[in-house]
């Protein structure tokens, strides 16, 4: 009785110390727009949406599926320059600061310094969230994008071990083309591309290489024999790849590492939701590495906050700023995601081995100055300087284009974009 | 009053509809053209520029690709579907038996969206699960079509599935336009001994001069405007390969926070619609005016 009732009191005392937050009386609500929208993010936002209930707050929920947030991206630009922006937003990386030019993010800066969040995030994900000096954005989780999957039994059948060199990928590679298995599951779209190149630039460029030129768009480093050297990889990757590859999924290419039918794939950590939703066991029936090379991609969600009118929608933007980053959250949402934690501090125990590893690299990389962004998912470059990187990219890899060619190309592509 | 009424009423009626293509049509075409000449990114901005923005497009690889293809899309997918559009109403024009059903098949495909056609094309043509796989079970293991996947000819995938999807519509005109010829003169002919094929070709097909340009004028802004067979086809693949003019600019616009590019690509979209319908009406008001 004593116990029920002391719970009770604890959780009156959370309430109402999330509602003293939001500055007084006001109730806090909410009206948050994402594309969290299929099956596991649904959950994961429904975590969330109840969390905000229990600190007492209203949420209105506006999920808008499609495009990968390309849709939410026009509902949301609709909203603005209908002058009636939503409290807050799911949008990532640069555009982050882009929308912030445009003068309509909230300043969230008190809830940032009331929870210590330079102490509790990543350097470098943390400079995403602020705006010049104040901080407008609260970030979800890291996704990992440089990871490479692979099927434990077909590559103990063919005696090779997860690579970690490139040379060493090319070699495993061409001895399961010759034992007849697809090297490389790979899904021909344009962003799928990206994701296996900038895994290939980290890995030839190095973390100050992929800085400079996926980061400060440095035409020397652009231009330079090691950028060739990154073309010419993946020249050798398209030769790893099956010949039915265009436009396939990127679930169907998991699908294809998990029956055997092909050994490895480079993709971002969502993959492992694939392998865990099909039964399948980290480190016996698949294995995860990063993809070889020093550094840590990440791509990063985060919700941007606009800038309201009214104390009830502020006090929510407080109460969701200040629970999306709390440690609760953090666990369960990422536990549903696949992702990591962006706070350092939330006890691993319930998270998978690739998760655990994922976290120990991001802390590592943040010591060692290669914590950097995922271009090819909208965390380095504006969306402009991104695609035409990314054009460039995909032409080279669907046609015979030489590698020297490419380099010109992205030089050109990327002057244009500006 | 009554007079005054009776004067102004077809204004009146008109006024409404009148106002609204005038903001809606051609007030956003004004728009569209004036943020072309800005340097508008994720949010549309108004400070001119000059012609930046089409610099930028001419000098993208992207748009050329984009741009080609259009031509080579619309040349194609115009002319085959009329030829073929023509073949088979006339063969319909032999008065055989079966005629209301057999139309109705060759229509149906007509009946389907644009996303359903790409869809179904899109397996069909899927080496690994379509025809290439389906021949080689038969034991034909050389057999290759590959096109969908090869950048090379990927964009003739595009053109297989729009005739597919539209010939049947334009055999229906054609169809229409068959049986408005004069019969008096085709029996006149026939009396004559003419030979059936003269008959078409030197009757009936001139004949049907103005159904060619509806056909013509309905086909092409058909393909200047395809936007959902790519998208559902190839996805504008492989790499860009199938990228046209209408999903270029969708990129733009709604993937990469590029307005003015988005605008600048749709101006050279109006222009070559222009270039196509200015000399349509400027025909068909002369033939009035006579």
């Amino acid at each position: 009785m004593t116990f029920k009732l002391l719970g009770a009191a604890s959780c009156v005392a959370i309430i109402a110390s999330s509602a003293a937050f939001a500055d007084g009386h006001a109730k806090p609500e909410a009206e948050v727009l994402h594309y969290w929208t299929s099956g596991g993010e649904a959950k994961s936002v429904a975590v969330l949406q109840e969390e905000f209930a229990a600190g007492g707050g209203t949420w209105t929920d506006m999920p808008v599926a499609g495009g990968g947030g390309d849709a939410a991206g026009t509902a949301l630009r609709a909203r603005v320059l209908a002058g009636n922006a939503p409290t807050a937003a799911q949008i990532k990386g640069p555009a982050i600061q882009e929308w912030y030019e445009e003068g309509v993010l909230a300043d969230i800066s008190a809830v940032a310094e009331a929870n210590n969040w330079s102490e509790l995030l990543p350097e470098a994900i943390a400079g995403h969230m602020k705006c010049e000096d104040t901080w407008c954005a609260a970030p979800v989780n890291v996704h990992r994008v440089d990871w490479i999957w692979a099927n434990a039994e077909v590559l103990s059948a063919n005696g090779i071990e997860m690579p970690t060199t490139w040379d060493e990928f090319n070699a495993a590679a061409d001895k399961l083309q010759a034992a007849g298995v697809i090297p490389l599951a790979h899904g021909g779209q344009a962003w799928q591309d990206a994701t296996v190149f900038e895994a290939v630039a980290l890995g030839i460029l190095g973390a100050d290489g992929f800085r400079k030129a996926f980061v400060d768009l440095d035409m020397d480093t652009i231009k330079s024999d090691e950028m060739v050297a990154v073309f010419d990889q993946m020249r050798k990757m398209r030769g790893y790849v099956d010949s039915n590859f265009s436009g396939r999924d990127w679930n169907l290419a998991t699908a294809m590492v998990m029956n055997g039918e092909a050994a490895f794939q480079i993709m971002g950590d969502w993959a492992k939701g694939e392998f865990m939703a099909a039964g399948k066991v980290p480190g016996e029936d698949f294995l995860c590495l990063s993809t070889p090379g020093e550094g840590f991609l990440y791509n990063v969600d985060s919700f941007a906050m606009f800038e309201v009118e009214g104390d009830d929608k502020q006090a929510g933007q407080a109460l969701l700023a200040e629970l999306v980053v709390g440690a609760s959250f953090q666990e369960v949402f990422n536990l549903n995601k696949g992702s990591i934690p962006v706070r350092t501090d939330v006890a691993l125990d319930n998270f998978d081995s690739c998760a655990t590893l994922s976290s120990d690299d991001m802390a590592a990389s943040n010591e060692g100055g290669s914590l950097l962004p995922s271009y090819a998912h909208g965390m380095a470059l504006r969306g402009a300087q991104a695609g035409a990187i990314t054009d460039t990219v995909t032409a080279h890899f669907n046609s015979d284009m030489s590698s020297a060619d490419a380099v010109a190309m992205l030089a050109d592509a990327i002057a244009n974009s500006m | 009053m009554t007079k005054w009424l009776e004067e102004h009423m077809p204004k009146l009626v008109l006024a409404p509809s009148f106002i609204i293509v005038l903001i809606f049509v051609y007030g956003f075409i004004g728009w569209t053209a004036w943020v072309s000449l800005t340097r508008s990114r994720l949010l549309p901005k108004y400070e001119i520029d000059g012609f930046i923005q089409y610099d930028r497009l001419f000098s993208s690889p992207r748009w050329e690709t984009a741009f080609s293809n259009l031509f080579v899309f619309g040349f194609l997918f115009i002319v085959i579907a009329m030829i073929l559009g023509l073949t088979l109403a006339i063969l319909l024009d032999q008065n055989i038996r079966t005629e209301g059903a057999i139309r109705t098949i060759y229509l149906y495909p007509m009946a389907l969206s644009m996303i359903v056609t790409g869809t179904a094309w899109k397996w069909i043509l899927n080496p690994g699960l379509g025809l290439e796989a389906t021949v080689r079970g038969w034991g034909f293991e050389n057999f290759t079509f590959n096109w969908l996947v090869d950048p090379d000819m990927a964009i003739y995938t595009v053109v297989i599935a729009a005739i597919w999807q539209s010939s049947g519509f334009v055999m229906a005109l054609f169809l229409a336009g068959l049986r408005s010829v004069d019969q008096e003169i085709i029996r006149a002919a026939q009396i004559d001994g003419i030979p059936t094929w003269r008959v078409y070709t030197a009757i009936i097909i001139p004949a049907m001069a103005p159904i060619f340009l509806s056909a013509f004028i309905v086909l092409s802004h058909l393909a200047i405007k395809s936007f959902d067979l790519v998208i559902a086809l190839t996805g504008g693949g492989p790499g860009y390969a199938t990228d046209l003019p209408a999903t270029y600019m969708y990129t733009m616009a709604f993937s990469r926070g590029d307005i003015g590019q988005a605008a600048s690509s749709a101006m050279i979209m109006m222009m070559v619609v222009f270039a196509i319908v200015v000399p349509y009406l400027y025909s068909e008001l002369r033939v009035k005016d006579d």
